[in-house]
């Protein structure tokens, strides 16, 4: 039993089968991503002054990754034109290019992008208490100039400064062994704590002192931060707008109270609406780019069989996953300018 | 319901054609991992079925509760207690086990929602209806993806196991309503006693996003198929109603689910990550400032939801209303009134569904012109569906009805969808809605709609296509037997819903307005009397499935293929039919409802049937049976 207009086209529509169906699914996925951009503009609409960062993301790289999508949509055009001109080994050639591109960007994404992002730490600071961090937030400065207020401290942790309850020192002890951390006494006599650190001098990733804290009775007192360009010199006109190239992070320490914290975290999904957003979006469209790649692995290694047996059939295969590539190229171009430049 | 080979082939099974591999398929390959329409059509159906029991028992149990507060269930209590566990069921004063606590309650309330809405109802009236009658209706050997509709089939049930699951975790399943509101629905079954991944509200979560994308394979599939499959000479005006509306049906899923899979994903991440999309800034949560960074919206989940929701309603009728057409065309012995009148009311009322969804959302302030806009376009989607409803009852006029008994629900169909559509026009307005917003009056409107409307629709399929997936009828006694006390009793259930409604009965309270009788006093009686028309319509089912698992064994077999004397194209395949379906191509000449045609020799004549020529000088001739 055949399925008519597997390989055909039905004369009325013009269509073979898999082409409707790759529209007709990509419509839904349009739905899909429309969905998370209404979410994002939602969101952003409601945030707060000054509560929607910018300037977080590296643009070069967000460019980099851009032009090297672009190019895979090309490539995997040429490998389907090959296929209609039934050169094999052209579209060998073209299809291995295009999965490249699609596993430099993944990668980029995976080691580059997001993982940086983990051990960067960003604090907000309650309302009531931005004028004793003047000097880190300068919001003067900025209202007189019109600006969003700054409400956040942000930077890597070089410390985290704890008190201990005596008789959960057993507790507090093995936590430290077990993640490679190090405590020495705090400098001040007049108030005694532990500081933390790993053992290359630096503070604790964001998600480990996140555990930390949450030892019962271990409390938070204070958190010592390596700026950011931002928060090391706030009122310099430089630092009045975001930046597409990230600048280099200073050699200032702060130290923030752990009252004087609304909330803080790692630079993740939690961390602020902005994030969770980012998150989500670059994260589901990272899956559409691993299916993508993953098909075109499985037409790379295996298409030959299908290829020998009826070329058309192929190309159409090859074609109708292409439509589906550039789907995902197309949502990355709204990605881009959404997240990196607005 | 075997499909044999032999009818649609006659070749040898032992020859393997190079172009073609067909041969017997094993076990596996035939009854479990089919790839042909009709057996996934079927196993949709017995899946769906199964789930519309289930979630008819969950709603027998609260309505248990509702007539008699605070008693524990009689001869099951104990059973259910160790079934679903200690939060939803507790002990009374006296110790006796099996009373229905207030999370219980919850949990059974939002997952009768969920079941028969997306575990119910759309596979049955979408899935299984369509994958078995749309391909055969159009004239075509199968769906356009068959593996694909074989996938579909399997993320649903694996969404069935992760549903059912759901009850059986600890804390019991997801409470916060079908419609899984947020905030609540963010922080519910967390900390202490929950598993931070396998809690009921997490997996009801899981358990949509698998269904989601079950439906969306599915409805990629029916589009297609219409469009690309239908026989030589099926023009979009000859096509059968029903093949219409799963048409629109299949895009309102295609567009309007993935926005609710996006906001489910959401809520996934605010669940599991922490994220605040839709946690607000300040909340609190059992005393204590919750730990989340804020800045999301509530309402952005409810927006979310509804836009897929509202197309959702249409979905859940739209193939009820086809089937019902089918079903009132080939009873009447004469064409439905008004077909062209009936593609257009539907094709607009596809596009309307898409831009009345906030008229759910009326109490969350949104101001008055936004309100407007949604109250008009509601308003105004009211006419196509009045548009059906009356095209399906003129269709009535001068009919040679028989009362077969696809007939009988079919024509009981036409007014409970009047009462439950009539009684959704005052709720379309925000200002009658502010005080019947979360009543018994909605509950009563939108069951009128679902319950004797959809499910009648159902059944009325059921007696009609068993015939052709079975080539047995099913016992018109015991479908009399079925449908008497079935219509009796859901009026029973449903209509006292709106005198509480309007007295100001809220909805999903736990114990009926025990707590608010000093409100409530002169309806709250009704209580116990819907609760006794509810248990008295579960035993009107019974001659229902006694019906149905003894025909397929034992049914009268039928005389030919076209027991019903009908004149869509699925009566033209052998009963039941083969694999390729058509022992011969289709070719269609005809529109869908040629009955009693003035000078034809019988009272229908099919649509593959050629027009009158120098072969045929009448219509077929008598004893020559049709193509």
């Amino acid at each position: 039993m055949q399925i008519p207009y597997e390989t055909t086209a039905r004369p009325d529509t013009g269509l073979y089968n898999a082409k409707l169906g790759i529209w007709l699914f990509l419509a839904s996925e349009v739905m899909l991503f429309g969905g998370l951009f209404s979410a994002y503009v939602f969101l952003r609409l409601g945030a707060d002054d000054g509560y929607w960062p910018m300037g977080l993301l590296n643009v070069p790289i967000g460019t980099m990754n851009t032009a090297i999508l672009i190019a895979s949509s090309v490539t995997v055009v040429l490998a389907w034109a090959a296929l209609k001109m039934r050169q094999w080994a052209k579209y060998k050639f073209y299809m291995l290019i295009t999965i490249i591109c699609g596993i430099i960007f993944l990668a980029v994404k995976l080691t580059l992008e997001w993982p940086e992002k983990f051990v960067h730490f960003g604090a907000f600071i309650k309302k009531d208490k931005w004028a004793e961090y003047e000097a880190y937030l300068g919001n003067e400065h900025r209202t007189k100039l019109g600006l969003s207020p700054r409400p956040e401290i942000s930077g890597h942790l070089h410390a985290v400064e704890v008190a201990v309850a005596p008789e959960k020192k057993g507790d507090f002890d093995s936590f430290l062994i077990k993640h490679h951390l190090v405590a020495e006494a705090g400098t001040d006599p007049a108030h005694p704590v532990l500081v933390v650190k790993d053992d290359h001098g630096h503070g604790p990733r964001p998600s480990i002192a996140e555990k930390l804290v949450r030892i019962p009775g271990v409390k938070a007192v204070a958190y010592e931060v390596e700026l950011d360009a931002v928060n090391a010199d706030p009122t310099s006109p430089d630092n009045d707008r975001p930046h597409f190239i990230p600048r280099k992070r200073s050699d200032k320490v702060a130290t923030i109270k752990a009252e004087d914290i609304s909330s803080w975290s790692a630079f993740a999904p939690k961390h602020s609406s902005y994030f969770a957003v980012y998150f989500t979006i670059t994260g589901l469209h990272g899956l559409h780019v691993l299916g993508g790649v993953i098909i075109f692995i499985y037409f790379y290694l295996f298409g030959e069989k299908l290829y020998r047996k009826n070329p058309e059939h192929m190309a159409n295969r090859v074609e109708v996953s292409g439509l589906f590539w550039h789907f995902v190229d197309l949502v990355w171009i709204f990605v881009f300018p959404i997240f990196y430049l607005l | 319901m075997a499909s044999t080979t032999a009818l649609a082939h006659g070749h040898d099974d032992q020859d393997h054609h190079g172009h073609d591999d067909h041969h017997e398929p094993g076990f596996w390959q035939k009854w479990v991992f089919s790839t042909d329409h009709k057996m996934i059509g079927i196993q949709y159906g017995i899946t769906g079925l199964l789930f519309l029991f289930f979630g008819f028992l969950l709603m027998l149990i609260m309505r248990w509760q509702l007539a008699n507060p605070g008693d524990p269930v009689p001869v099951i209590g104990g059973m259910l207690q160790a079934v679903f566990g200690d939060s939803a069921f507790s002990a009374n004063a006296d110790g006796v086990k099996g009373v229905l606590t207030a999370t219980g309650y919850n949990a059974f309330g939002a997952m009768h929602g969920t079941i028969m809405v997306f575990f119910g109802i759309v596979p049955v009236a979408f899935a299984a209806f369509g994958n078995f009658v749309v391909p055969l209706q159009i004239g075509a050997p199968d769906m356009t993806f068959p593996k694909i509709n074989m996938a579909s089939f399997w993320v649903f049930f694996i969404s069935c196991v992760i549903m059912l699951a759901s009850f059986f975790v600890p804390g019991g399943a997801a409470k916060s309503g079908w419609t899984s509101y947020s905030p609540l629905a963010g922080v519910a079954d967390m900390g202490p006693g929950f598993h931070p991944f396998f809690n009921g509200q997490t997996l009801w979560l899981v358990g949509m996003v698998f269904n989601i994308t079950a439906s969306l394979l599915g409805a990629v599939n029916f589009i297609a198929t219409i469009i690309q499959l239908r026989a030589p000479g099926m023009t979009w005006m000859r096509l059968p109603f029903f093949v219409w509306t799963q048409f629109v049906t299949a895009w309102l899923l295609l567009l309007a689910f993935p926005p609710l899979e996006a906001a489910g994903v959401m809520q996934l991440m605010d669940r599991a990550f922490g994220t605040s999309f839709f946690m607000p800034t300040g909340l609190i949560v059992n005393g204590q400032l919750a730990a989340w960074s804020g800045g999301g919206s509530p309402i952005l989940w409810q927006h979310l939801f509804w836009f897929l929701a509202h197309p959702e309603v249409y979905v859940l009728i739209l193939p009820g209303a086809g089937m019902v057409a089918e079903i009132i065309a080939n009873n009447t012995r004469k064409p439905l009134y008004g077909y062209k009148a009936l593609v257009g009311a539907i094709l607009v009322l596809g596009f309307l569904s898409f831009i009345v969804w906030a008229h759910h959302m009326y109490m969350t302030g949104m101001g008055a012109k936004v309100a407007g806009f949604f109250q008009t376009t509601t308003i105004i989607i009211s006419i196509p569906s009045v548009i059906i409803i009356t095209a399906l009852m003129l269709s009535l006029w001068g009919g040679s009805i028989r009362f077969t008994p696809p007939m009988l629900f079919a024509t009981a169909w036409l007014p409970m969808f009047g009462i439950g559509g009539l009684t959704g026009i005052p709720l379309a307005f925000n200002a009658v809605d502010l005080y019947l917003h979360d009543t018994y009056y909605v509950i009563g409107h939108f069951h009128y709609v679902v319950a004797p409307g959809t499910i009648f629709a159902i059944f009325a399929g059921v007696y009609y296509w068993f015939p052709k997936a079975t080539g047995r009828m099913m016992s018109p006694f015991l479908g009399h037997l079925h449908f008497w006390p079935s219509l009796i009793m859901l009026n029973g259930i449903f209509f006292p819903m709106f005198l509480q409604g309007m007295a100001g009965v809220h909805r999903r309270w736990y114990d009926g307005g025990a707590t608010y009788e000093q409100i409530i006093k002169p309806v709250i009686h009704w209580n116990e009397f819907m609760s006794v028309s509810a248990f008295l319509l579960a035993i009107a089912q019974i001659p229902f499935i006694i019906n149905f698992c003894w025909s397929i064994f034992k049914g009268k077999k039928v005389v030919n293929d076209n027991p019903w004397d009908a004149t869509t194209v699925e009566w033209v395949a052998p009963s039941p039919p083969g694999h390729g379906n058509f022992e011969k191509p289709i070719t269609v000449y005809r529109g869908p409802y040629e009955y009693s045609v003035p000078g034809a020799n019988k009272d229908y004549t099919p649509q593959t049937e050629p027009p009158i020529s120098e072969k045929f000088p009448t219509t077929a001739p008598a004893g020559v049976p049709a193509h």
